[in-house]
């Protein structure tokens, strides 16, 4: 009960925030403000809101699953080469964005699309693949939120209502706070997941009668010994991991971010500081997901293991596909970090923390305040609408946009059965990868055309129904197996696996992101007729204002 | 000025460029990529650092505090400095579309740059 009231509390003061920034920014009714805060984001509230754009369901919830299941291998493949990825995409392409975003009023990268390619309806179809691949990432905080809250309440507020009162919160704070709403919140969010995760950390810790004993045991035992290594992997699998982060930049939710600063050089501490918060935030998830194995003593924890060991053993081939699914949903470690929590920290404390794990899981605002942003931009106005109906129906229709797009999130995450893990690998980062060589091309090569732009997106969204077709249609097999899905020539190009779809052993991002890459190029080639007029390029290629970074 | 003296200060002012390059920082970059694929460590667990941490783990954290490091030195040396003024500069000039039109850039936001080009896509 205690839990339930901090974390009501906390949701509380979420909802102030958003009513706060409303109130602060109604002075002025302009898109611009509600959209990107009036591009006046300061360097402390750009690096946390940035931050904590990234710390989502995923970082937390998810990288804990993750590492529950697979060990230390959880913080190579995500967080050690996003500390790479991420800080030189932003150096090297958000640079360039803010530059072009700054010159030319830009606030979403389909209007750049737009001017830099002079297409029009192309934009359109770019806008489209864009939205329908970030849906996946909102539909993972409502599942984090919806299991959050029905963890700390132990039932008492039941997965659905869960959900639904997160995304309730998220729409209402986005709905009035736009941006600069969106900023204070995620900047608030990051304090305290800060803050509590290491109070949560010792804590832990402590209940655990030391880490040291956690992990020594953890050596001692076979069943658990590689999960403090990478053996459970293949080093082509590990590689395709580092394709992974760069779907980062190509989010629009980060792209709009990089628009928002008021001087390029606020980004300079995020892109030196950013490896760092990937520590701050992986290393206690990722740790603590794995020593979750020596936590016999909770309960929930022990019956996880327990699953885990039936679904392994070889008796499970005889297991029906109902049984399966139970023991997959019971195994499953998206809560491993809550119960942890529960089962060591005394209650209020407990409560506090689970508060600022929610925090983190909620990190979803950007991104639908993005979408919002891009349909109102490149939709709404580009067909006519802000000269028809003027700024304030734009803003009105991106808050009923907001409505729109939590509510199918929320409808969609009711019936998902994957992991958050899963879930924002297999379909939003493949995607948004795949959708990197159209920014790379727009900012930096003039020999590219609308027609490549066409079919990178077309074949990104394309490839990432693929994926979800095959595992809709492929049911996954236990833990080590392989289906053959695609064969050529003796050569399984495409298999079906427990974690996903592969293919020729990479994750289907690799792929994705190649083909597309090399798309853009030959489409780009066989088409040289389309290229923009001169003197478009000169406004993105300048022979002497723009000069290459050195 | 003697001639080995002369030769010192030439060689490290090509070597100064050259680290602020961008052929040096796209090598350190890939360098730090190539290092993240640690075969090395890929099936042990010890020693366990500071008690606590698994070498492979250790090993990735200590990846990710030098990239940190090396993202410092990139932004010291690489950072493109010259958008933000220029950038500064420009937002106050009325921008030409591709017709020719002069459009203050607030209102170029709609739609894309200016009227639509006939026969957009």
């Amino acid at each position: 009960m205690i839990a339930a009231i901090v974390v009501f509390a906390y949701l509380a003061a979420v909802l102030y925030i958003g009513i706060f920034a409303f109130r602060t920014g109604r002075r002025s009714s302009s898109a611009e403000d509600y959209f990107l805060a009036g591009r006046s984001l300061g360097p402390a509230v750009f690096l946390l809101s940035l931050f904590g754009a990234n710390m989502t369901a995923f970082s937390i919830l998810g990288a804990s699953g993750h590492s529950f299941a697979n060990g230390i291998v959880t913080f190579g493949l995500m967080a050690s080469s996003s500390a790479l990825v991420i800080p030189v995409s932003l150096l090297v392409i958000g640079t360039r964005l803010w530059a072009f975003g700054k010159r030319h009023g830009f606030m979403t990268p389909v209007q750049m699309f737009r001017d830099r390619w002079e297409c029009g309806h192309i934009g359109t179809v770019i806008f489209a693949v864009q939205a329908a691949l970030l849906v996946p990432y909102i539909i993972i905080a409502v599942v984090g939120g919806g299991t959050t809250l029905a963890t700390v309440t132990d039932g008492l507020v039941p997965y659905p209502i869960g959900g639904a009162i997160v995304a309730l919160v998220i729409m209402t704070y986005v709905f009035l706070g736009g941006m600069r709403g969106t900023a204070w919140v995620n900047a608030f969010q990051t304090i305290l997941f800060l803050l509590f995760g290491t109070i949560a950390m010792v804590t832990i810790a402590h209940g655990m009668g030391g880490f040291r004993a956690a992990v020594a045991s953890m050596l001692a035992a076979p069943e658990t010994a590689p999960l403090l290594t990478r053996e459970r992997v293949s080093p082509l699998y590990f590689i395709s991991y580092t394709f992974i982060p760069l779907s980062s930049i190509a989010f629009p939710h980060i792209a709009i971010f990089c628009m928002t600063t008021k001087r390029l050089s606020h980004s300079r501490k995020t892109i030196v500081l950013y490896p760092i918060c990937m520590i701050a935030i992986w290393l206690p998830s990722v740790f603590l997901g794995v020593v979750a194995n020596r936590a016999t003593d909770v309960p929930a924890i022990a019956a996880k293991l327990d699953a885990r060991i039936t679904l392994s053993s070889p008796a499970s081939a005889d297991l029906s596909p109902a049984e399966r699914g139970r023991l997959q949903a019971v195994a499953g470690g998206d809560d491993v970090i809550l119960r942890l929590v529960q089962g060591y920290a005394p209650t209020a404390l407990a409560a506090l923390l689970a508060a600022a794990v929610l925090a983190a899981v909620m990190a979803s605002d950007s991104q639908i305040l993005a979408l919002s942003t891009m349909f109102t931009e490149d939709v709404f106005a580009y067909y006519g609408g802000r000269r028809r109906f003027g700024e304030r129906v734009q803003v009105a229709t991106g808050r009923t946009f907001v409505v729109g797009v939590t509510l199918v999130a929320y409808l969609v995450a009711l019936s998902t059965p994957a992991s958050i893990f899963a879930l924002a690998t297999q379909y939003a980062f493949a995607g948004y990868a795949g959708l990197t060589p159209l920014l790379v091309a727009a900012l930096f090569w003039r020999g590219s055309t609308k027609w490549g732009a066409l079919a990178t997106a077309v074949w990104s969204g394309a490839a990432v129904l693929g994926v979800a077709a095959v595992q809709n249609a492929v049911p996954a097999p236990p833990q080590g197996q392989e289906v053959a899905v695609l064969s050529i020539a003796g050569v399984d190009l495409v298999t079906r696996v427990a974690s996903g779809t592969m293919s020729l052993g990479f994750l289907p991002v690799v792929p994705i992101t190649i083909l597309s890459a090399i798309l853009m190029v030959v489409v780009s080639k066989l088409t040289p007729s389309s290229r923009p007029a001169g003197e478009t390029l000169e406004r993105y290629f300048p022979s002497q204002r723009l000069r290459p970074l050195s | 000025m003697r001639p080995t003296l002369s030769f010192a200060r030439g060689l490290w002012y090509y070597v100064g460029a050259f680290f602020m390059s961008r052929i040096a920082a796209t090598l350190i970059v890939l360098g730090l990529y190539a290092l993240h694929q640690d075969v090395w460590f890929w099936n042990d667990a010890t020693p366990l650092v500071f008690g606590v941490l698994p070498i492979g783990l250790f090993y990735h954290v200590a990846y990710t505090i030098v990239t940190a490091v090396v993202m410092a030195v990139l932004v010291k040396t690489c950072w493109p400095s010259h958008l933000d003024s220029e950038t500064e500069a420009s937002a106050s000039e009325p921008a030409r579309t591709q017709r020719g039109i002069e459009v203050p850039a607030r209102q170029r936001v709609e739609g894309s740059a200016g009227p639509k080009p006939s026969g957009s896509q």
